[in-house]
This record gives structure tokens, C-alpha cells and sequence, in this order.
């Protein structure tokens, strides 16, 4: 039965976000409404948001009087959730919890297990990135329940549909374990989106028909989403179906941890150097307030083109406000030099991102990335992930192989900033010309409007799609998937047994669809666990279901195991020859199927996911 | 003459100290009264607006002194409007108060925005022709000059006056964080 209400949820790295329509009144096209968020904005203060910025604060006896956290519908929370928890977090780090999500993706952590804090002090009880995430979904359907269940309406969030956005790179770990936070938030009707979709969605919702005149068949367009924290990239191709226009996303890019954040902490670092070359010594607090006024100066700067610099000031600490003021300016000459260039360089297509240095014992931490170069990573994305791609064909490429879009898309806090934009297309205009193209004018980029929100919104706008209400993109698995199959060979000490990979899940297999693996079978004994190595490949796009490899070099990385425990009456401890079966759901998810040779049994094999060794 | 930041300290000081405590702090009327005819002005304007404040404030919610201190520990912990106040910076160079006080100014103005809406008694532009209508409260508008006559009469509006139209402020801190205007900040190294 469909839900009276379709929900789009935006759980961001930053900042996370709820846009909803009443399902009947979708009928008639009624407008997508974002949800106010109320929050804990400062101790005694609770104020209506649109945005909840995803911060955890988990406070100890010392943080606040009593009776100040208070909400409407929870007199003791037991965590800080929102704007307070960024901003005492800024205050006393050793307890925020800040980035869950880029945690959730990471898999050299054990994403299952109470690790955050990161490097909290051993007093405070930790948080698994599940469970945080996890933690803002509760918090949101909290506040959904308050207002769409009392008074006898009863829509409570967990029968809504749900339609949880994640980053288009994650894998299928991660996104496994969004499930799995989802779940736990209590939500029962979830289906994954990816954010880039999502925020062409967005830009559907706000076109009304009108799209289909800004588009058309042979166009490629880049979605390119640069947030707090991350950055995304998608292709999506527009084809020709039964005489209409349809849309497929065809490539999505790595997860690469870099965003505005890292961009307003580089705008601080200068502006603290410059100061200190003054012989002012700014200290970690001091910091978090230039990070601050770092950001509003930048956003003065972009938003007034004409103004050549915007004063930063910092007040003195304690008593001594006025005579401890520490004044400085950003110049437009600065912020290009770090942002447009730093950032957004001028880079040939050739152009690759330094890649991670491996060092013997690196601090486990995130992976943020090695370049901050934005416009590296594209070039990256372009030509890598065109290659081998099944669909190939509908993706228009240029004289030196590179995908070239016809639109591009923008989404992310970063890129509301017109200077970056123009950048951005002026980059990739000398890659088209270069290319043998024509270069992208003002009419190839498509603004989804309200960029805060657009993620959220999008996703709603895919729900009521999903009931033949709009368009649907359609997609397939962002990469392929495999079985470790280990060779039947003689040990040899001290080598492991080679292993090779079996194609269960090509890239790009579409939604709703099944594959099976007919020619292989596999001797499991019933009531024992068996365990499946897992393999996924970002680069290897032409494999096809039942292929099976060796030596792979570095083009195939392992994730978790998958386990299965066949159960059937009577026959503990036989041997029961399987194949396997794997299937792209509507929702969204990958399943792999054991099914026994007459087919009339089937055990579903469960992603084991825990920490690996050796990263 | 006394320095622009330094008139400003004062008028923020006389504001507050005629809201709260109803008299002027002795210091400032005592600079004032030895540089001659400036004490007049500055009292003039500040009173007027504290009494406006005062009796729309006094509409909206009981009398508590509670409710006060709240609003100066909002301005103090979003403009640090206190700290500045409590600032001897009369040895401070101008551009230097100038700094601070642009700070000060943006921060405090959102915090007031934030937490009192407040309009202005006349909505045209001063020093042009108004009417003062027939039943006008004296609160609310001052007559001066050549004060005869029945309303409706006509004027110049010398001042738009600022009456309070909703006050959102946050709930109250329990107990003893009532008489809290910033709390003490120690960093545990």
C-alpha cells in the first residue's frame, strides 16, 4: 500500500535536510515543502531550522546547567544534536562528533564499532558511525512524529516511504550500513538515492515539462557536487525511449573527501599566518572564530564582486575586548589565489590528482584527499570513467577519449559561488575545445534552485516519480561486483592461495533485474556458516556476469565477506550443491542469492561487515 | 568635544542604565556636565526611547527583572555588548574602537533581531509633515516645540520612535543561571 506521505531525506555530511509531499495532493502536482527542523541552537534556546547541521555532541556532567538542552519532546537528551552541537564542539572537540558519514564510507574502520568520538577522552562513551548516523534520522523522525501524529492524524515517519539519499560513490558496504542506520532509526520503508540524481531531480522538479526543451537526445550531462565535506560527480545520458526522453545515469566517480570545509580552513591558515607574521599569536579558539569570519568574508566577497578586500576582525578574549581586537582583511586577490586556484586550478584534461602517499604507519584517521584540486579530480573522472563503460556508446566523447558534457549541473554549498562556477566551466571549456567541441555557454548549465535543499526535495520528487509522477532517471550498480573464488591448488608455504574473481554484478545492471550463475555450482553443507569473499571494481566496467578473473592488478579491491548459513529440515551436515543469484532491487539495494539445483530453496547471503586488516 | 565611539559607549550605557536602574550613571554625567550643553541632548534622545521600550515591554510580559538580565546576556553572548560596555577604552585609538565596534554592532543588531521585533512608531521619513491624530497615546508620541491646540495636529516628525511588536525570547535558565549575564570561561589545558 502506498504511504500518505513521500519523504526525501538529505543526511549530509553536514548538514542534513527533510522535503516531503502529501502523496494524495501529489496527484495534483502539489509543491515539495521542506521541513522545519527545530533544535537546540544555544543552552535554553530551541529555534526552527531548515537545515540540521550533522554534529553530534555527547555532553558530560561539566558541558551545561541543567535543564538548558531541553526540547519540546525531550526533557534530558542524551545527546546534543544541531547547531549547539557544532558550536560547543568548536569549544571542546574531545566530544563532537563531526563527518559520521565520511566514517560510514571509510574502510579501514570498523564502522560497527564505538570509535567516535575520534581520539575522545576515555571518559566518554563512543558512537559507532551507525550509530550516529543513525542518531540524526531518529532525531528527524522525532520531529516528523511530533507533528504528523499527534492529534490522531497517525502518519507516523517509519509507514511513510522513505527516499534516504547517499553519495553516489559509496559502495556497497556503505551503503549497506546506511541501511542498517536507517533501520535502526526505525524507518521500514527505505530506498537509497544517490545525491547526484537527487539533485537532478531537483533541477526536474523546478523545470515542470520545460525540461524536455532544455535537453535533448545525445546530451550528456555532468552533476557536479561540491559540499561541506565531499565531492561527487555523475554523468547522466539522455536518450530516446518509445519516442520520449530518457535518463540514465552512466557513471558516478570516486569518494573523494574534499569540500568548503577544507576550503574556509585554508582562508584561515592564511589569514592566521598573516597575523602571525604581525607578530600575533592566534591561538586553536582564536581560530575557529577567523574559520568563521573567514567564511562570511568570502561569502561578502563573492556575492559583491566590485569590493576588493572585506575586513576580518577578532574580538579580544575575556575583559579586554576592544584593546585585545585583532583586525585583518581578506583581499579578492588572496581568495582567488587559494580558491580559484588553489582549488578550481586551470589544469590540461591530462591532469591527474597526486595520489595518496602510503606511509608505513600513517594515522588512522579519514582519507581526506592528497589534492585539493577539484578540477584534477574531474579530469580524473572524465577520462577514467568512460573507458569500458557498457554504455559507451550514448556517451559523447572527444578526440583524446574524454567524456565530454553538453550540461553541466551544479550542487553543494561551494558552488553557489558564481566565481567558481565560471571556473569551473572555463576549465572544462579548454578540455571541449580541445576535444573538438563547442565550448558550454550560460544555457548549459542548469541551476536546481535552492541549493541547500535541493538534495532533499530531489529525492522526493524521485518518490513521487517512482509513482508515475515525473521522470525517472534510471540507473544500475555503480560498479561490479564479484566472488572470491579461491583456486584449487597445491599450498605453497608462505604464498597465499591465488584467488580469483567471479562476476556476479556487472556495472551498470539495471534495477529490477536478476542475473544467474549457472555454470558454476557450489558445495555448501547445510547448517554450517559458509563465508564468500567480496570483491567490487570502480574501473573494470566491461566484465559480464560469469566472468571469471586473474590478476587483476589493482583495478579490484576487496570489502567485507558475505555469509550464508543453508538451513534445511533434515539435512544437517549434507553437502547441497548451489548457484548463486544475484538481483539490483527496486529499493535500491544488491542482493546475492544461494538457490539450491531444483530452485525451490533460496538462502540470501548477508554482508559481514567489520574491520580490515592490513589498511 | 568627546570622540564619536566614546559618545556611542555613553548612549548604550545611559540606555541601559535608565532602562534598568531609571537614573543615569554618575561618570557620564559627570564628563558630560564639564564639556557643557551635551548632557541635554544625550539624556533627551535615550530617554524617550527607554520609556517607549519599557511600556511595550511591560504589555508583553510580567515585570521581572529575570527578563532583563536575559536580554543583556543575549546581547553580551552574541555581540558581547557588556564586555564592551564594561571596557575602559578611552585609551584606545579611534580606528582600533572603530574595529570592534563595527563587530560589535553587526552581531548585537542580529541578536536584537533575532530576539525583539521592533517598528517604528511613524513610518514616514523624519522631518517631514505628519499628523498626530485625535486620542494619540502620550507614550507613544512626544510633543515638543509650541505644544497648544487640539489634535488632529499637524508637525514635523523630529524622531520615528521604536515601539517593540513581538518579543521571542528564549525560555528562561533555571535558578541561579537568571542572574548569569556571560559565565566564566576556564580552558582545562
Amino acid at each position: 500500500m502506498d504511504s500518505e506521505f513521500i519523504v526525501g531525506i538529505d543526511l549530509g555530511t553536514t548538514n542534513s535536510a527533510l522535503a516531503y509531499c502529501d502523496s494524495a495532493a501529489a496527484l495534483e502536482g502539489a509543491r515539495i515543502e521542506v521541513a522545519t527542523i527545530p533544535q537546540v541552537v544555544n543552552p535554553n534556546e530551541v529555534a526552527d531550522r531548515t537545515l540540521l547541521p550533522s554534529f553530534l555532541y555527547i555532553p558530560g556532567d561539566m558541558d551545561f546547567p541543567k535543564g538548558s538542552l531541553s526540547l519540546p519532546w525531550d526533557a534530558e537528551p542524551k545527546f546534543v544534536i544541531g547547531e549547539l552541537a557544532r558550536k560547543r564542539g568548536a569549544e571542546s572537540p574531545g566530544r563532537l562528533v563531526a563527518s559520521a558519514k565520511s566514517w560510514l564510507s571509510y574502510a579501514g574502520a570498523n564502522r560497527t564499532a564505538p570509535i567516535l568520538p575520534w581520539q575522545a577522552p576515555e571518559e566518554v562513551s563512543k558512537l559507532s558511525p551507525v550509530e550516529v548516523s543513525s542518531q540524526y534520522l531518529q532525531y528527524l523522525r522525532t520531529i516528523w512524529d511530533a507533528h504528523h501524529v499527534a492529534g490522531g492524524k497517525g502518519h507516523a515517519l517509519a509507514k511513510q516511504d522513505v527516499f534516504l539519499t547517499v553519495p553516489a560513490s559509496f559502495d556497497e558496504e556503505a551503503r549497506e550500513l546506511t541501511r542498517r542506520a536507517a533501520e535502526q532509526a526505525g524507518l521500514q520503508r527505505v530506498t537509497l538515492l544517490e545525491e547526484p540524481q537527487a539533485a537532478f531531480y531537483a533541477w526536474l522538479e523546478s523545470q515542470g515539462d520545460s525540461w524536455r526543451k532544455r535537453v535533448k537526445v545525445g546530451d550528456l550531462v555532468l552533476v557536479c557536487d561540491v559540499g561541506g565535506g565531499t565531492t561527487d560527480f555523475s554523468l547522466i545520458t539522455v536518450s530516446e525511449e518509445n519516442g520520449d526522453l530518457a535518463l540514465k545515469r552512466v557513471a558516478v566517480g570516486e569518494h573523494i573527501l574534499l569540500g568548503g570545509d577544507n576550503m574556509d580552513l585554508a582562508l584561515a591558515r592564511l589569514l592566521q599566518q598573516k597575523l602571525e607574521v604581525e607578530g600575533r599569536r592566534i591561538d586553536p579558539y582564536q581560530l575557529q572564530g577567523l574559520w568563521h569570519q573567514c567564511r562570511s568574508a568570502k561569502e561578502y566577497l563573492f556575492e559583491h564582486t566590485k569590493s576588493q578586500k572585506q575586513d576580518v576582525t577578532l574580538l579580544g578574549k575575556g575583559r579586554k575586548l576592544v584593546g585585545g581586537t585583532i583586525k585583518t582583511e581578506l583581499l579578492r586577490q588572496e581568495l582567488n589565489r587559494i580558491l580559484v586556484e588553489g582549488f578550481f586550478p586551470k589544469v590540461a584534461s591530462g591532469e591527474m590528482p597526486a595520489r595518496q602517499r602510503r606511509i608505513g604507519f600513517q594515522e588512522l584517521g579519514l582519507p581526506y584527499a592528497a589534492d585539493a584540486a577539484v578540477t584534477k579530480h574531474l579530469a580524473r573522472f572524465l577520462s577514467q570513467q568512460v573507458q569500458n563503460n557498457p554504455e559507451s556508446a550514448n556517451i559523447r566523447r572527444g578526440r583524446g577519449g574524454l567524456a565530454c558534457p553538453t550540461h553541466v549541473l551544479f550542487n553543494g554549498g561551494v558552488m553557489k559561488a558564481d566565481m567558481l562556477r565560471e571556473r569551473l566551466v572555463e576549465v572544462l571549456n579548454s578540455w571541449l575545445t580541445e576535444e573538438g567541441f563547442e565550448t558550454l555557454g550560460p544555457q548549459n548549465v542548469l541551476d536546481a534552485p535552492d541549493l541547500e535543499h535541493a538534495v532533499a526535495r530531489g529525492a522526493a520528487y524521485y518518490g513521487r516519480a517512482r509513482r508515475g509522477q515525473g521522470v525517472r532517471i534510471r540507473s544500475g550498480a555503480s560498479r561490479t561486483y564479484y566472488i572470491g573464488i579461491e583456486s584449487a591448488m597445491p599450498a605453497v608455504p608462505g604464498m597465499e592461495a591465488p584467488l580469483k574473481a567471479l562476476c556476479v554484478v556487472p556495472f551498470g545492471m539495471e534495477e529490477g533485474t536478476e542475473a544467474i550463475m549457472p555454470d558454476r555450482e557450489f558445495g555448501l553443507v547445510v547448517g554450517e556458516p559458509a563465508e564468500f569473499r567480496f570483491l567490487s571494481s570502480t574501473i573494470r566496467k566491461q566484465d559480464r556476469v560469469g566472468d571469471l578473473l586473474e590478476n587483476w592488478g589493482s583495478e579490484i579491491e576487496e570489502l567485507s565477506p558475505l555469509d550464508v548459513t543453508l538451513t534445511l529440515a533434515g539435512q544437517q551436515g549434507t553437502v547441497l550443491p548451489v548457484r548463486l543469484e544475484s538481483r539490483v532491487t527496486e529499493i535500491g539495494t544488491l542482493e546475492l542469492w544461494c538457490a539450491s539445483r531444483d530452485g525451490a530453496n533460496r538462502w540470501k547471503l548477508e554482508l559481514n561487515i567489520r574491520e580490515k586488516s592490513g589498511q | 568635544m568627546i570622540g564619536f565611539s566614546t559618545r556611542l559607549s555613553f548612549a548604550f550605557r545611559c540606555f541601559f542604565s535608565l532602562l534598568f536602574e531609571g537614573k543615569i550613571p554618575q561618570d557620564i554625567v559627570r564628563v558630560l556636565t564639564t564639556s557643557n550643553a551635551e548632557v541635554e541632548p544625550v539624556a533627551a534622545r535615550a530617554a524617550p526611547q527607554a520609556q517607549a521600550q519599557k511600556v511595550a515591554g511591560d504589555k508583553l510580559m510580567p515585570e521581572s527583572a529575570d527578563r532583563a538580565v536575559q536580554m543583556l546576556a543575549l546581547l553580551q553572548r552574541d555581540g558581547r555588548l557588556v564586555d564592551f560596555l564594561q571596557e575602559d577604552v578611552s585609551s584606545y585609538p579611534d580606528g582600533q574602537l572603530g574595529a570592534a565596534v563595527r563587530s560589535i554592532h553587526i552581531s548585537c543588531r542580529q541578536a536584537l533581531d533575532r530576539y525583539m521585533k521592533l517598528e517604528p512608531i511613524f513610518s514616514s521619513e523624519e522631518d517631514h509633515p505628519v499628523t498626530v491624530p485625535v486620542g494619540f497615546d502620550p507614550a507613544a508620541i512626544k510633543l515638543v516645540g509650541n505644544v497648544a491646540g487640539e489634535p488632529p495636529i499637524r508637525g514635523l516628525l523630529r524622531h520615528r520612535g521604536w515601539r517593540v511588536a513581538a518579543v521571542t525570547l528564549p525560555s528562561m535558565p533555571l535558578g541561579s543561571g537568571r542572574a548569569i549575564v556571560a559565565p566564566a570561561e576556564v580552558e582545562i589545558p
